[in-house]
């Protein structure tokens, strides 16, 4: 509407050219789209993950490639910096240009207008009263003031023109829109960190990439106490306290200073009856040399601490370093035979030695509850808690880590009680876990015991000495070489199956058998192998002469016989038990300081009303032209509004019906 | 009043009525806050005030709605009053089992709108004006038994434990629902403004293909069940932001099918000029008029609703902007929408392009309703799929 009609460009200085660019119409939608389509590309995009993750996603040529193009972080790239940039200036420009006019519009009645151009508009009527013009002037005038228009009356030559206007302040809604997303966008750059990314090009600040305690980390790395706008987070665990925090820039990290301390009293977590999270909460104490005693106020996630203009928000939780109590049992040959007790942290590393082997075990998190779908039930969208969990990882000496998950009480799977172990290779997989059965006395013992007898080369030649006698018994035609065969037929099953499970057995008939024997051969093995496992297991029962295993006991060996089936597939040489903890979390905070804030949020009340006085607020103005016609008067209206012209026909009929009834109509028409 | 104004600007009502209306507004309200007075916390009381104000505001000069607000309010608490205090009796009881329970509820809202949709169609096919009436009294049943389940779910929240109590607003599931009765009541406003039921059909159309949507999600998903609130949804704000929010999805999406009905008219008006659609729509200045209307409302609305969004990821999240997928998104839509009135109103656009654009503009919404919580993860957990 307000589009200037382009002159001849050459006319023009490069200035006043360039001016009339920034302000054009065509660049303004041109800018609104392409900052929607840009804005496209960092949510399909994750942004800001650690980079080698877009390393591993992309390949090293991608990955240098959007690296330049600044894709890991678009919002805050030079190009996506620059079309905001553009969006402001021009619709500063805009504002510039249309202003005056607009701020015109708002008062101005239009006292110029001609008889002539009133007879063009589209809305017009004529009519014919009885009374005198001057009273007739008057009627107008109080009508429309009380419809809520603004009046004046102007004396022409002969004639009265009345002006009338309503909803001025629709040009302040234009004003008020476009100054508000100037508003909002300079209160967003006082809160981003542009600063910061400039004194980084400057080379005043480094960011760091290493995982560092704090007093290793260099003060390049360290920014100062002040004004500037900050997001960061730190992980205080209960009972410790913290004075900084750490931002993340790119594929590393600075360290803010805060003007006071923050102590972690406690961290809760509040459960609904059905176990989902109800509210995360922090004890807090701030302790700063302003305060005449430090300052205690719990927070939850939606209601922060603001402090000084520092906003503290509960974001996340974790382990700060629980206390454990675990113990070592031994799965494989190498790991000796007793359970070891010992102590750790969540977070520790340890060194373990077993026979020529060392490796590195790492606690990385204790879980008091584990609320998860309960296969066991008939309704998997039941939950249930599965108490107290450990999750480590075991590192060999080559650097490759096995992930685990252990639960601290047993789990009933089927009527029985297992101890359930997670393991998995790499944090995409699925944990696929392991059930060790529960004896008798409720323990480990029953299967560590039967684990050790298997691996024992002693035990497991004399049964299977035993077993080949009593095999042989019944074949009329033995011979001491058969009876050798046989006895190194089951050892060797023994030792395939503790190196690998019936699945290593199979692929043994499969292999090395010949076609012809296979099945029925096969099949034979195969329960040999179930024989002697049995053998072991109940030997070591050591039962009264005479008495059959019970029931509980072949389901315990059925049990143990799949477990340890697994076993190589477990990849650790013990099972640690959780016994005991202390749980110690950590209250995750999110610390914000952004001094723009209010011109934001001034920004956006501006945008609100602006936005709605555009749209609901129509601008209507009126023109009466009063003229004195013998004993009678002459009235001409005419009226026009800036939008909804449709809904103005109504209205223009409805405003000329009421005037011609409240002056005294005579003859209209 | 006046029967040439009548055309756009239609009834207004008596002054007696106006005020009896606006009392009676004034009454409920506090009727309800003495009734809950010990469970509604401020911004609950002020969310009570102010929707008393808004509904004084809209009836007034408007009798269907009016009827609307007291037959729900009358039915609502007439469910409520059934259930008294146990969750339990809806199996027992008839009028909750096979009405009134929202469960119960919104089956009859997803059959009555896929109703009022036929009927729509076939009232504009048939040329009978009757047909379309009464696709009209369905569609206001449809929404009336839409939020009588709303507010029927709401109390039966409170009922599973004070502590899971909450306004139903909080997933997918409740806000589809949401959907359809802001977009039927807007297509309802309106119908009696512009005097035509032919676009019934259309809009009614994405309405019906929501609640397909809403149905599949209930089977498949178990969706229906009510959740607690996790602690990010803990916040006054999320029950004026996500209404906001619906109140201009509702808008874009009547805005596109009303697009949807223009280009249709265009279409055939070239190939067969005497044919139905060429001749039974409205006229193509009404609905251009209309889908301006209806972007210019969705827009202030989703104005509106990004702010008080921002407002509250101030508090939750610790910034009012986090350039989170559904935050972005939620930029694209509105820049898309800036620029498309900037076309209309400044570079005088309008008819066919602008019809397209609108189409168009709905499925950069539906994308930024549902796509970036199927697609991309982010900050906002409320609806994953
Ligand atoms: C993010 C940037 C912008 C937003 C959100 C915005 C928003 C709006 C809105 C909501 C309207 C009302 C449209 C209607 O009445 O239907 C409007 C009108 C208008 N805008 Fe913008 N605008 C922006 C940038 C610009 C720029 C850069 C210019 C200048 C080239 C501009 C010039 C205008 C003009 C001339 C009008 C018409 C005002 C009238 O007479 O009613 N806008 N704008």
């Amino acid at each position: 509407m307000s589009e200037t009609k382009p002159s001849p460009v050459s006319q023009k200085g490069f200035g006043q050219r360039l001016f009339l660019f920034l302000g054009s119409m065509d660049l303004a939608i041109t800018l609104l789209l392409a900052l929607a389509i840009a804005s496209i590309i960092g949510t399909v995009l994750q942004q800001n993950q650690p980079y080698s993750d877009y390393l591993i996603k992309f390949g090293p040529f991608w990955f240098d490639l959007f690296e330049s193009a600044g894709l890991y972080d678009v919002y805050s790239s030079i190009w996506f910096l620059s079309i905001l940039v553009l969006l402001v200036t021009s619709t500063s420009v805009c504002v510039f240009r249309n202003g005056p006019t607009m701020l015109r519009d708002m008062w101005n009645l239009r006292t110029h207008v001609q008889r002539k151009s009133l007879k063009l508009m589209r809305h017009n009527a004529t009519w014919l009263v009885d009374s005198p013009a001057d009273e007739t002037v008057t009627t107008l005038e109080n009508r429309f003031s009380k419809l809520g228009f603004r009046v004046r009356q102007t004396p022409k030559t002969d004639e009265v023109l009345v002006s009338a206007m309503r909803g001025g302040m629709n040009r302040l809604g234009y004003l008020l829109t476009h100054l508000a997303i100037v508003v909002i966008c300079l209160g967003g750059l006082m809160d981003s960190n542009l600063p910061l990314k400039f004194a980084e090009w400057q080379g005043k600040i480094k960011i760091e990439t290493k995982d560092l305690p704090l007093s290793q980390i260099p003060a390049a790395s360290k920014l100062p106490v002040g004004s500037q706008a900050f997001r960061g987070s730190v992980n205080i665990p209960e009972g410790q306290s913290a004075s900084v925090a750490f931002l993340a820039m790119r594929d590393g990290y600075l360290v803010q200073n805060l003007p006071f301390k923050i102590e972690v009293k406690e961290f809760r977590i509040e459960h609904y009856a059905t176990g989902q999270p109800k509210s995360f909460e922090s004890d807090l104490v701030v302790y700063d040399d302003d305060l005449a005693e430090p300052l205690t106020k719990t927070i939850a996630v939606n209601h922060p601490l603001i402090y000084k203009g520092y906003a503290i928000y509960q974001a996340s939780f974790s382990d700060g370093g629980s206390e454990l109590s675990l113990e070592a049992w031994p799965l494989g040959s190498q790991a000796g035979s007793d359970p070891i007790s010992f102590d750790t942290k969540v977070f520790e590393r340890k060194k373990m030695e077993w026979g020529s082997n060392s490796s590195q075990l790492e606690i990385t998190t204790f879980r008091l509850f584990n609320i998860n779908p309960d296969p066991t039930e008939e309704e998997p969208s039941k939950v249930r808690n599965f108490g107290p969990s450990v999750e480590f990882k075991i590192r060999s000496s080559t650097g490759e880590a096995l992930e685990y998950q252990n639960y601290m009480l047993p789990v009933p799977r089927n009527g029985r009680d297992f101890y359930l172990s997670g393991v998995r290779s790499s944090p995409a997989d699925e944990f696929g876990y392991l059930y060790l059965p529960i004896d008798e006395q409720g323990g480990l013992e029953g299967f560590s015991h039967f684990v050790q007898r298997l691996h024992d080369k002693k035990v497991v030649e004399k049964m299977a000495h035993q077993m080949t006698l009593t095999t042989l018994k019944s074949v009329s035609n033995s011979d001491d070489k058969l009876a050798k065969s046989l006895q190194d037929t089951l050892i060797k099953l023994v030792d395939m199956f503790m190196a690998g499970g019936f699945a290593n057995v199979t692929t043994f008939i499969e292999t090395s058998l010949p076609e012809a024997e296979r099945s029925t051969l096969g099949t034979a093995y195969l329960s040999m192998l179930r024989e002697i496992l049995a053998r072991i297991y109940v030997d070591g029962l050591n039962l009264p002469d005479q008495q059959a295993p019970t029931e509980t006991q072949l389901t315990f060996l059925q049990d143990a016989v799949d477990a340890i089936g697994s076993l190589p597939r477990y990849g650790s040489p013990v099972y640690f038990m959780l016994t005991d903890f202390e749980h110690i979390q950590a209250s995750g905070l999110q610390i914000a300081h952004s001094p723009g804030k209010p011109v934001v949020y001034f920004g956006c009340a501006m945008l609100i009303l602006g936005v709605f006085l555009l749209f609901y607020l129509p601008q209507r103005r009126f023109w009466a032209l009063i003229k004195a016609n013998g004993q009678q008067t002459d009235i001409l209206l005419a009226g026009m509004s800036n939008r909804n012209p449709r809904e103005f026909d109504g209205y223009f009929e409805q405003i000329s019906n009421e005037l011609k009834q409240t002056s005294g109509n005579s003859s209209s028409r | 009043m006046n029967k040439l104004a009548g055309i756009m600007l239609t009834e207004t009502s008596s002054p007696l009525i106006q005020w009896l209306w606006r009392g009676a507004m004034v009454l409920a309200a506090i009727i309800l806050l003495t009734m809950y007075y010990d469970v509604f916390d401020y911004y609950e009381v002020g969310i009570v005030v102010l929707t008393a104000f808004g509904m004084a505001l809209i009836g007034q000069n408007w009798m269907g709605i009016r009827w609307y607000i007291i037959v729900v309010g009358a039915i609502s608490l007439f469910a409520i009053q059934r259930y008294g205090n146990d969750l339990a009796i809806a199996n027992s009881d008839f009028f909750l089992n096979y009405m009134l329970a929202s469960q119960s509820a919104f089956m009859w809202m997803s059959a009555l709108f896929v109703m009022a949709t036929v009927t729509y169609f076939a009232g504009l096919f048939l040329r009978s004006e009757f047909t379309q009436k009464v696709g009209t009294a369905l569609t206001w049943s449809a929404s009336a038994m839409g939020l009588i389940g709303l507010m029927v779910r709401w109390r039966e929240s409170y009922l599973i434990g004070a502590d899971v109590g909450h306004i139903p607003v909080s997933n997918l599931y409740e806000v589809f629902i949401l959907f359809a009765i802001v977009t039927s009541i807007l297509y309802l406003f309106y119908e009696r403004r512009y005097q035509t039921r032919a676009l019934g059909g259309f809009v009614l159309l994405i309405i019906s293909s929501a609640v397909a949507f809403q149905l599949w999600y209930t089977f498949e998903r178990q969706a229906h069940e009510i959740q607690p609130l996790v602690p990010a949804l803990q916040s006054y704000w999320m029950k004026i932001h996500v209404p906001a929010n619906f109140v201009g999805y509702g808008a874009f999406a009547m805005a596109a099918m009303i697009g949807v009905a223009y280009l249709l008219k265009s279409w055939r008006e070239t190939v067969n000029p005497q044919g139905i659609l060429a001749t039974a729509l409205p006229d193509k200045s009404v609905m251009d008029d209309l889908m301006y209307k209806a972007i210019a409302l969705g827009f202030a609305f989703f104005t509106l609703a990004t702010i008080l969004g921002a407002l509250w990821a101030a508090e939750a999240w610790g910034g009012y902007w986090s350039w989170d997928p559904k935050e972005t998104w939620a930029l694209i839509v509105w820049l898309n929408y800036a620029a498309w009135l900037h076309m209309r109103m400044t570079k005088g656009w309008h008819g066919v392009p602008m019809a397209w654009w609108a189409v168009i503009g709905l499925f950069v919404t539906i994308f930024a309703f549902l796509g970036v919580n199927m697609f991309l993860s982010g900050l906002h957990s409320y609806g994953t799929l």
